[in-house]
């Protein structure tokens, strides 16, 4: 493969942090019209080398070239300027702006007063490219997270970029968002356009990149082309051992109805959902973004005002808040780590304990007992902090999630809803959070594991409900669970028989 | 955000924004030492921290209110209008009670009691209506100034000689030579700072204003906590009341002016964070502090005029300010 000058490169590019280095030497090019896919572990080096290219962070050592000559830029700002565009993942939009004010933000068009016409269109052109159906004047807060990744790259291709980072896009969208990303990702490529593209899921670096880097510890540890490197290869280079399968074996035995749920709503997303769970089972509920899971969830334990009859262990209870939840032996794990999971400023024990603070002595707290928690979750869930005190935002995306289930499980509740339990977590951690789960059934408590990811779905579920347009489109057990089963219920192609559904939603 | 450059920034010591206030406070004690001698007998020294116990309890209140992501403004004139109701009360009871300690006490409970009633005002109208903190409490300090001032018709509410002579003793003696002012505020700030680093309350404040969502997705009852601070404000600022008005035994529609500024001052020059999520009782006291001693500096040296004495309390109040920001950037 004859390939074209690379547009940006590094070269023997070293960063420390105080006395630490991250990055020992790295060497890697973005090239024109090339998907370029950078993989590790969380903690990899991965994020260092995105700022590094972006502007954000200056190497120790080495050089930063853009078509060859030293990179001009020391900011992200200037990296923009320059066509080395960065979408984060945690996106870079002013919510209450409009997705035109967002895109010509910092450039408006106008002199005096602004051409508030000429942006619309210029948004709309854009929008129109992108095959993409959002208003230029809806506002940011009111848009899924799929339209603000939208947003973000209109506003990239507005700038003309000719380097996009793209910091694991697909980690917020479902299946279907993410093909819609995937042709602009093709597109892109098309026009010339030099991609550096991360993703924790390896089935989508294998079919969108050219060009392969896996990272180990700040170091690269394999090079490889397109087809030259399998999703196994990939994960054991990142890793650096055999993985066995990452999900574990099922061998649950349900037992008695834990929850019987019937005739639940949330307005107004979710109606009329019944189903039952049991002890021991892992219920894993599918849809799209949007069709009413992480609401059912939150209705379910009190965070949203709901209606519907809940029946815990046969007896009727009503329940307001995640407080009363808690009392009957419910918890819920929030897809939102960042924002509804956790303190991010905070330390490990004040995060670990503060939904169980009473349980932590009466009128002052024992920080020793708090300690001795923090100890054993530490143990029990594997949570790698370099310092104990140290700020929950520091951690890594993995031990973050297993902090917050460490919290979520510190209650002891016999039922536990995890909500995406593995976004954004490299493949290490999610066997083990996969093997948290599976011990959870085994010890008789009942799982229900909502998530947008289709093999996760399938791989710890043994029993599927599928939710679309806020109703429960159908439900599969045992040798029923399949791909197909589950994607033609998502997407509703299966709706043609009434009766199957009416018949499926009461198995 | 998995690197390593988070990560060393944790590593970062309790720095200068932990003990600038605290340092500050040691370099105003030396600079009056050495501007006047008399700065530091029993007498100033007593003076100083008298003066600052009214404002010193209700910043301690205040600490848990903008550590929990609130705001209160009214504050100062809450002050002057249970001064007033309270005087007016003492003088209406003065015929059936005589002067006597039940009618010291029955004059102390109504302040409490009207102190807790504006906080709960004040809470119910931050939780419940939903209203922006500042804007409620913006609404509730005219409201309250307004009020003294009708009560006292524009002029000054006096409480009784009689009585004012029999009251005088809760302002000007004391314990063990320490007068009740300062004892009742190092109380306050004790029980505050206990309150705040040992218990759920202080937990549960830190928490919501670290982030209202994670916190109700906690189980915690956001409402009634921040309600509660609310409350607790009213009747710390109800305390101090019951120990100001001895000094003065009037009130008027100037009385507790700009106490809110002061007292918000006081918590963001110990620390605590503005935009809630952290709280330092021990360093509202040092901010208090400080804020009393550069106004006896300068009222005892000559070398700057008291009259600009509010562009350095100001000149403080940003450069602390500053400090903070430097740390949350780190």
């Amino acid at each position: 493969m004859s390939a074209p000058a690379p547009i940006l490169e590094l070269r023997e590019v070293r960063k420390s942090f105080g006395p630490i280095e991250v990055l020992h030497g790295i060497d890697f090019a973005l090239r024109p019209g090339e998907v370029h896919a950078l993989i590790g572990e969380n903690g990899a080096g991965k994020s260092t080398i995105m700022k590094i290219l972006g502007g954000f962070l200056p190497p120790s050592s080495g050089e930063v070239l853009l078509d060859g000559r030293p990179a001009p830029y020391a900011s992200g700002a200037a990296a923009e300027a320059a066509g080395v565009v960065v979408i984060h993942q945690e996106f870079n939009l002013a919510p209450d702006l409009t997705v035109t004010e967002n895109v010509f933000l910092g450039r408006e068009l106008g002199r005096l007063f602004l051409d508030h016409r000429a942006m619309r269109a210029g948004t709309q052109k854009l929008l129109d490219e992108l095959g993409s159906r959002i208003s230029p004047d809806a506002r940011i807060r009111d848009l899924p997270v799929s339209d603000r990744q939208m947003v973000e790259i209109a506003k990239a291709l507005s700038r003309n970029a000719r380097v996009l980072i793209m910091d694991e896009p697909s980690a917020v969208l479902t299946s279907r968002e993410v093909e819609v990303l995937f042709r602009q990702i093709d597109r892109l490529r098309a026009q010339g356009v030099a991609l550096l593209y991360t993703s924790h899921r390896l089935e989508e670096v294998s079919r969108l990149a050219d060009r392969i880097t896996v990272l180990r510890d700040g170091t690269v540890v394999r090079r490889a082309l397109r087809g030259e490197l399998t999703e196994d290869g990939m994960a054991t280079a990142m890793v650096g051992r055999d993985l066995e399968d990452i999900y574990p074996p099922r061998r649950h035995v349900a037992g008695s109805v834990a929850l019987e749920v019937t005739g639940f709503s949330v307005p107004p997303l979710v109606h009329d959902v019944s189903f039952t769970l049991r002890r021991g089972e892992v219920l894993g509920i599918s849809g799209l973004v949007g069709s009413g899971r992480t609401e059912l969830a939150e209705g379910l334990v009190g965070l949203r005002p709901a209606s519907g009859e809940i029946r815990r262990a046969g007896m009727p209870v009503h329940i307001r808040s995640v407080r009363e939840a808690a009392a009957h032996g419910m918890a819920y794990l929030t897809e939102d780590r960042k924002e509804r999971g956790l303190l991010l400023d905070k330390s490990l024990r004040e995060n670990l304990t503060l939904s169980n603070l009473p349980d932590f002595g009466t009128p002052f707290l024992s920080a020793a007992r708090e300690e001795g928690a923090l100890s054993r979750a530490i143990a029990d869930f594997d949570i790698r902090a370099p310092r104990r005190d140290m700020a929950v935002g520091n951690l890594s995306g993995g031990n973050q999630q297993k902090l917050l289930l460490a919290k979520t499980l510190l209650s002891d509740p016999e039922i536990v809803i995890i909500d995406e339990p593995t976004r954004g977590i490299d493949v290490g951690t999610r066997s083990q959070i996969y093997a948290f789960i599976d011990r959870l059934a085994c010890e008789g408590r009942s799982v229900i594991v909502i998530s947008s990811d289709m093999p996760e779905i399938l791989g710890l579920s043994d029993r599927v409900l599928v939710m679309r347009h806020g109703r429960l489109a159908g439900e599969l057990a045992g040798e029923r669970i399949s791909e197909t089963a589950v994607v033609r219920l998502v997407m509703g192609t299966a709706e043609e028989a009434p009766g199957e559904t009416e018949e499926t939603s009461h198995v | 955000m998995s690197d390593a450059a988070l990560r060393t920034a944790s590593f970062r010591l309790p720095g200068l924004s932990a003990l600038g206030p605290l340092l500050a406070l040691i370099l105003l004690v030396v600079l009056g030492a050495f501007l006047n001698d008399n700065f530091l007998s029993a007498g100033n020294v007593t003076n100083v921290l008298a003066r600052s116990a009214f404002i010193g309890m209700i910043a301690v209140g205040m600490t848990f209110v903008i550590t929990s992501g609130g705001l209160d403004l009214s504050v100062g004139s809450m002050a002057a209008f249970i001064a007033g109701v309270m005087i007016l009360a003492m003088n209406a009871l003065l015929p059936a009670m005589g002067v006597g300690v039940p009618l010291i006490l029955a004059g102390m409970a109504i302040a409490l009691a009207i102190g807790l009633l504006a906080g709960l005002t004040n809470g119910l109208l931050v939780t419940q209506a939903r209203i922006e903190p500042f804007i409620v409490t913006l609404g509730t300090m005219g409201i309250f100034r307004s009020l003294v001032t009708w009560l006292a018709d524009g002029g000054t509410i006096s409480l009784d000689f009689a009585v004012r002579q029999f009251y005088r003793p809760v302002y000007y003696s004391g314990l063990f030579g320490v007068a009740w002012p300062i004892l009742v505020f190092a109380l306050v700030a004790v029980a505050g700072q206990i309150a705040m680093r040992h218990t759920r309350f202080g937990r549960y404040c830190e928490a919501i204003g670290s982030n209202d969502r994670v916190a109700r997705y906690s189980a915690v009852s956001v409402d009634r906590v921040r309600l509660m601070t609310y409350v607790l404000l009213g009747l710390l600022v109800g305390l101090a009341t019951i120990m100001y008005v001895p000094r003065l035994g009037s009130a008027s529609g100037s009385t507790g002016m700009l106490w809110e500024l002061e007292a918000i001052a006081a918590v963001i020059i110990g620390g605590t964070a503005l935009k809630g999520g952290y709280g330092r009782v021990w360093g509202t006291v040092v901010g208090v502090l400080i804020l009393s001693l550069i106004d006896n500096i300068l009222n005892l040296a000559d070398l700057v005029s008291p009259y600009l004495n509010g562009a350095i309390q100001g000149v403080i109040i940003v450069l602390a300010v500053v400090l903070q920001r430097g740390k949350s950037s780190a």
